[in-house]
């Protein structure tokens, strides 16, 4: 009895260690990538027909959802924010409360979030799918690096894409409570633009809105294409990698999402 | 897709991008009025300055003229010295008088600035001789419950 007991304590320990030192294991290899895609980023911008393209697929593809969301988004804020705001009386502040949770944090991380499952698992499931193929491996045959080739292009067509979406999310979302504001509810449109102007600063909020974004870019750029270079040769494996990029991904942007917002605005309004 | 179609949906893509940028500078931040117009700077010590916040705006009968640039507390007199960055288009009479007031019960805290007769103007870092408090509604509700309770005992 006690002998199986211990059997299993240990072989449980085992587990346990394998998937942490497996955990950290991996999460070297990332960084090691990470340095190598940074390094042999000027392919990516020597050939940039291959960047613009993945441009293309990353940003110009997302266009529809995040303007959508944006404009549905602001909308569903400005319906919210003023039934609060209005029992106070302050129905008129709508503009500023959400152009300013827009701009700080809406905009930057729903975008970031409708990016990662857009744009970062097909980039992950094109990268999977190239190395199940064995792409990849015909590339190195040829004296072609892939990640120059393959990896650079679309992370840096990525890192361009996001802060760009962000904006325009943010814009759409404003554009979304104008039309909800203001023309279904009535406030008036001087006092809504006004309030904005007023109280919303291009620094430090736009800007930390944008420093985000960039931020988001680089971290969901990354884990697509390391997801993908690093996923199993098998239809399972690029299934399974797909997945943990939107995770990762999403988890990643939250936690970043409170530790900037924990730099960025302690200091507001002290 | 062929590369220059590619080319110049990224063309339009990166241009509505920047864009929204744009708008959200301009529109939105207000990024281009006061805060970078050039101006002159104006001094004012209170005794109290309430919810005074950096970045309230200056105003003059109600117009916005300028921005608080800091606040700070002067250690010899006790007072917060309160320094304005005005408009350089607005001049101020030398005896003019700054006061802090709340725009509505729950509205921003802002300094106002009441312009007096005389010719000479107010010059950058000239501080401003006259000014009047933040009203504390505290101490006012405790001035009121004072007043009423030596009524009664006179009574």
């Amino acid at each position: 009895m006690s002998a199986e007991l211990a059997t299993g304590v240990f072989s449980w320990l085992r587990r346990l260690g394998a998937t942490v030192t497996g955990t950290v294991g991996k999460l070297g290899y990332a960084s090691r990538f990470l340095i190598m895609v940074l390094v042999l980023s000027p392919h990516a911008f020597r050939r940039l027909h291959l960047t613009l393209r993945e441009i293309y697929f990353a940003g110009v593809l997302s266009l529809v959802i995040i303007l959508m969301s944006g404009l549905f988004v602001g909308m569903v804020l400005s319906l919210q924010g003023y039934e609060v705001l209005s029992r106070y009386g302050a129905g008129e502040q709508l503009g500023i409360m959400v152009a300013l949770s827009l701009v700080r944090e809406l905009g930057p991380v729903v975008a970031g979030l409708l990016f990662a499952s857009r744009a970062g698992s097909a980039i992950t499931a094109e990268i999977g799918l190239m190395k199940t193929t064995e792409q990849l491996a015909a590339m190195e045959m040829m004296a072609v690096d892939p990640v120059a080739r393959v990896v650079a292009p679309r992370f840096w067509g990525g890192v361009i894409s996001m802060p760009l979406l962000a904006a325009l999310f943010s814009a759409m979302g404003i554009f979304g409570a104008y039309i909800v504001g203001v023309r279904l509810i009535g406030i008036d449109a001087g006092a809504f633009w006004g309030q904005m102007q007023a109280g919303v600063d291009f620094w430090p909020d736009v800007t930390n809105g944008i420093i985000k974004s960039v931020v988001f870019g680089l971290a969901v750029s990354i884990i697509s294409v390391f997801e993908g270079y690093d996923a199993k040769p098998t239809a399972e494996g690029v299934s399974s990698a797909t997945t943990r990029t939107v995770v990762i991904s999403s988890l990643a942007i939250l936690a970043l999402d409170f530790v900037m917002t924990a730099f960025m605005f302690r200091g507001i309004g002290a | 897709m062929n590369r220059s179609a590619i080319d110049l949906w990224v063309g339009i893509f990166v241009t509505i991008g920047l864009g929204a940028i744009l708008f959200l500078g301009l529109k939105v931040g207000n990024l281009l009025t006061l805060d970078r117009a050039p101006g002159y700077r104006l001094e004012a010590s209170f005794d109290n300055i309430g919810g005074l916040k950096v970045r309230a705006p200056v105003k003059a009968a109600g117009v916005v003229v300028g921005r608080v640039e800091s606040i700070r507390l002067d250690t010899k007199t006790y007072e917060a010295v309160v320094t304005m960055r005005i408009n350089q288009d607005v001049a101020f009479s030398k005896d003019t008088i700054a006061s802090i007031n709340t725009s509505g019960l729950l509205g921003e805290v802002y300094v106002g600035l009441d312009a007096g007769g005389d010719t000479a103007v107010l010059m950058n870092g000239d501080r401003l001789a006259k000014t009047q408090s933040a009203v504390v509604i505290e101490k006012l509700i405790g001035q009121f419950l004072f007043d009423k309770a030596s009524e009664g005992a006179k009574k």
